[in-house]
């Protein structure tokens, strides 16, 4: 899967460049998560405008990364959430755990 | 004249395959004659349960064994569009699976079913000759 990722300061920009974040490649970005938790990297932004379809497996690697966070005394955030993608998060009610921005600037400004 | 559309594939028991049935989900969609709803949502949902079920079947009952198949008929009759994934494992029960997930304790996994439930009218996993089979129904307006 493609990410690029970028130090913003304190905080990690991760950018999903695949159309789909699903049962196939959700599991590098945990892995991708888990490697900057270990370096202590406890502040992160997943953007995911580029991301046109998200299934349960994304959605629960999002979840591992925001607890793992959490764990940390730290955050992960969203932003640039599709339309399709944003009702998803609503049908399973994780609008209500993450917080969501409209684009990386307002997510970084957030932190 | 009714639309009568069935598609019947089979794919290794891959992930790498689930965004060639999601995308035909999508495109039939889009395709339809009749459909009054908003395609775009229906073209979302279809590529949804069909990711969500073939994604079960892979991992749980194939147990992803890249050796075995997965086989999906889509057919769509009479406005009723009938979904079928069929694995070649041991089964699992879907009814031990809660209907609607924890939503306070954040679990990571959990909410496949659930999505499929939501989104269908009417769900069933059964035995068939070599496995089983996870049918989907849903009444298109």
């Amino acid at each position: 899967m493609i990410l690029k990722i970028e130090e913003k300061g304190t905080v990690v920009l991760i950018e999903v460049k695949e159309e789909r974040l699903d049962a196939h490649n959700s599991g590098e970005l945990k892995t991708q998560m888990l490697t900057l938790f270990e370096e202590g990297k406890n502040d992160i932004i997943v953007d995911l405008q580029d991301v046109r379809f998200v299934d349960s497996s994304g959605l629960g690697a999002l979840v591992s990364g925001f607890k793992n966070a959490s764990a940390r005394n730290g955050n992960l955030k969203l932003c640039g959430l599709q339309h399709q993608v944003k009702s998803m998060f609503e049908l399973t009610r994780l609008h209500r755990v993450f917080e969501i921005f409209p684009d990386s600037t307002e997510a970084l400004a957030s932190f | 004249m009714n639309e009568k559309i069935e598609v019947d594939i089979k794919v290794p028991n891959q992930t790498r395959y689930l965004g060639l049935i999601g995308k035909i989900g999508e495109d039939i969609a889009r395709t339809l004659k009749k459909y009054k709803g908003d395609r775009e949502e229906l073209a979302y949902h279809l590529n949804l349960v069909l990711t969500e079920a073939m994604a079960n079947a892979i991992r749980h009952a194939n147990e992803g064994n890249p050796e075995k198949e997965v086989h999906i008929t889509i057919t769509i009759l009479d406005r009723i569009l009938n979904i079928k994934v069929y694995d070649q494992g041991q089964g699992f029960d879907v009814n031990a699976l809660p209907a609607t997930p924890d939503f306070k304790n954040l679990e990571e996994h959990g909410r496949g079913i659930y999505i499929i439930r939501t989104l269908m009218d009417r769900v069933t996993y059964q035995k068939h000759a070599h496995g089983h089979v996870l049918e989907m129904e849903k009444t298109l307006i």
